[in-house]
């Protein structure tokens, strides 16, 4: 066959140039909001959040008494709901005196702190590792996933209980130690993200464009890992905030008289029989926060599923 | 008017020369020896198609030249010489100076080819502000200019999309004119438009050559469509099985197809009145022999129809037909010929 020949056999082209259809999709970030709007987990999640970060920056100016202040002429006051309550301390005072819902405040001030820095350490030690691993594979995968297997077997909890025992339990150790202890499920979900975004051919064409590994890394795989990150740093940041209540309540995490939730309720158990609302008013804030916390990022995920990324 | 006869030239310093470019690629079951004793040159304003079959070592020798092989692959070559320089033993940082600037590639899909979180003018933008230490301002410009090269009408308002909002035909512009964004000497592309339909097909290979001709650009084209090599290169290497079986002038290959191969594959097109019904389509019987461990003789022969005992045991080399027209078979192409009239008459 000869070469015109074939040439005639594609088929004819056509004349100037042509404006090729577009859908007209409204923009990833307009998406986003839409879902964000009719997601109520979310919503309501988000909403909880925002009140008390809300009430954990401004605890200076809103609580209604000085947290450290001992008033032991006042001491077991009812809640405002009990048979002796007053609204000079809605959720009463503890044995000591001290205003609860004050202290509450500057809990949640503690939480919040200790939630956002620890979970911060764990997401870079995690992310590092899972990018690195899944990125590269190989021998430096192959020691990564040790390191991963390894964290997984340590029991988080007794971990954290010794450390703090030994170090006699500073927020910035509790901080330190929780974000050294939960990096773990950063790293596994970075890690698999990571070697399916490395055979896209995106990252292809970027290495084609001239691109160093540490671009594609940081510029190009980083930016698609965003959401499932913010999804595991939330989810992370709720099993910190249980663990450092959980310490506090065993007396090796924040030491008194600082206000912590963990800590209310340990000093609370000598009375709880007759005075429930003190166990009751820090567990309800743990609680509460915890699942807004669980609930946003149930919603994050929902709202920058990957549809959104066409 | 085909390409071949507008006469590019051939005289001048080739853009790209490759010679004896051997790949091996370490497998669990032993070494898969994807591409040997592959050598082709490319001059300026030039076009060289590879064509094969799936897994016949197209994509890896543009790899190879671009040098972005996968980590287990085993490159070896007398020389690979990119604009008079030879990158064979470049390191990862030189090449990474080149690649972008002074070559680029293009890919088969350009669904995935964009990454999904940036604005198509970040990614433009990028690639000429890293290798031009361009401002962004000049970037954007650049970018809305060679946007209308590629025959997009409203640039300004298309940088601004993320690349879901467009049409596959759209992102393979957008990628070609982010490859041409440092003007490359070389543009290496995986099959353009076999993720388009049809008539988006045509404008993008037209695009390619109207560009090449505007740039001056070397072109490496992979594909297995003839009717593309016939309407877009100067120069043909068939491949087969990692070797190429057959290469030249397009006019000359497609004229005088000598290699069994070549000859199978033209056989393959449909063409009008030949094929109508009462003619089977030719097709080429068999598969592709495996490529791991030590390969002797004729990769060709289990397909052949000219097999003789003898191309299991010697290896071939490359033979000429005539000037530049050469062919990887022991027999003469007068045998070849002679044969094929033969079976043809029984």
């Amino acid at each position: 066959m000869s070469q015109t020949e074939l040439a005639r056999s594609a088929p004819p082209a056509p004349k100037g140039p042509v404006e090729e259809f577009t859908t007209l999709a409204p923009s990833p970030r307009e998406l986003m909001k839409r879902r964000a709007k009719s997601h109520i987990g979310f919503i309501v999640g988000m909403s909880i959040i925002v009140f008390f970060c809300i009430v954990a920056i401004f605890a200076p100016f809103l609580a209604p008494h000085d947290p450290y202040d001992q008033n032991l002429s006042a001491r077991l006051v009812d809640p405002v709901w009990g048979a002796k309550g007053t609204w000079s301390n809605i959720f009463g005072t503890d044995a000591f005196g001290r205003d609860v819902l004050s202290r509450l405040m500057y809990g949640a001030r503690l939480s919040l702190m200790i939630g956002f820095t620890a979970a911060f350490i764990a997401g870079v030690i995690g992310v590092t590792l899972g990018i690195v691993g899944g990125y590269f594979g190989g021998k430096v995968d192959a020691v990564i996933v040790y390191l991963i297997n390894v964290k997984l077997a340590l029991p988080v909890i007794l971990v954290a209980l010794s450390i703090a025992s030994i170090s006699g339990g500073s927020i910035l150790v509790l901080i330190l130690v929780l974000g050294l202890l939960t990096w773990d499920r950063y790293a596994v979900v970075v890690r698999s993200l990571t070697q399916q975004f490395r055979d896209q051919e995106f990252v292809l064409s970027s290495l084609a464009a001239g691109a160093s590994h540490a671009r594609i890394i940081f510029r190009e795989i980083l930016p698609n890992l965003t959401n499932q990150i913010i999804v595991v740093a939330s989810l992370d940041m709720a099993i910190i905030i249980l663990i450092e209540a959980a310490l506090s309540f065993l007396g090796l995490g924040v030491r008194p008289p600082t206000p912590s939730w963990g800590l209310m309720v340990a000093e609370a158990r000598a009375v709880m029989f007759f005075k429930p609302h003190l166990i009751m008013v820090p567990g309800a804030a743990i609680f509460l926060l915890v699942i807004a916390i669980n609930m946003a990022g149930d919603g994050i995920r929902d709202v920058t599923s990957p549809e959104g990324r066409g | 008017m085909t390409r071949a006869d507008s006469g590019a030239s051939q005289t001048s310093e080739p853009v790209i020369d490759v010679s004896g470019l051997n790949v091996d690629i370490s497998v669990p079951a032993g070494i898969l020896h994807a591409v040997s004793d592959v050598s082709f040159s490319v001059g300026p304003a030039e076009t060289l198609s590879l064509v094969g079959e799936s897994g016949c070592g197209k994509t890896i020798t543009s790899l190879a030249m671009m040098r972005l092989l996968p980590r287990s692959a085993k490159l070896t070559a007398r020389h690979i010489r990119f604009d008079g320089m030879d990158i064979t033993n470049y390191t990862e940082k030189d090449m990474t100076r080149l690649r972008g600037n002074r070559m680029g590639m293009i890919f088969q899909d350009p669904m995935t080819s964009l990454n999904p979180v940036y604005r198509i003018g970040d990614q433009l933008e990028e690639v000429y502000m890293r290798h031009r230490n361009a401002s962004r301002k000049e970037a954007r410009e650049r970018a809305s200019f060679l946007l209308e090269k590629v025959g997009i009408i409203n640039p300004a308002q298309r940088l601004t999309q993320f690349p879901h909002q467009l049409s596959g035909g759209l992102r393979q512009r957008m990628m070609i004119a982010m490859m041409l964004m440092c003007e490359p000497k070389l543009l290496i592309a995986d099959e353009p438009t076999t993720a388009l339909d049809v008539t988006v097909q045509v404008q993008i290979l037209q695009l390619l050559r109207s560009l090449q001709k505007e740039f001056s650009m070397a072109i490496v084209l992979i594909t297995h469509n003839l009717g593309v090599v016939a309407r877009m290169a100067d120069k043909v290497a068939i491949m087969y099985a990692g070797k190429v079986v057959e290469q030249g002038s397009v006019q000359d290959v497609f004229d005088r197809p000598t290699h069994p191969y070549t000859r199978g594959l033209l056989e393959c097109i449909p063409r009008h009145g030949l094929t109508a019904g009462h003619d089977k389509l030719g097709s080429i019987p068999g598969i592709v022999p495996s490529l791991v461990g030590k390969v002797t003789g004729c990769s060709f022969r289990n397909r052949c129809l000219h097999a003789e005992e003898v191309c299991a045991m010697r290896d071939v080399a490359l033979r000429p037909v005539k000037d530049n027209h050469d062919y990887r078979c022991l027999f003469s192409p007068e045998e070849l010929a002679g044969a094929r009239e033969g079976v043809a008459a029984q």
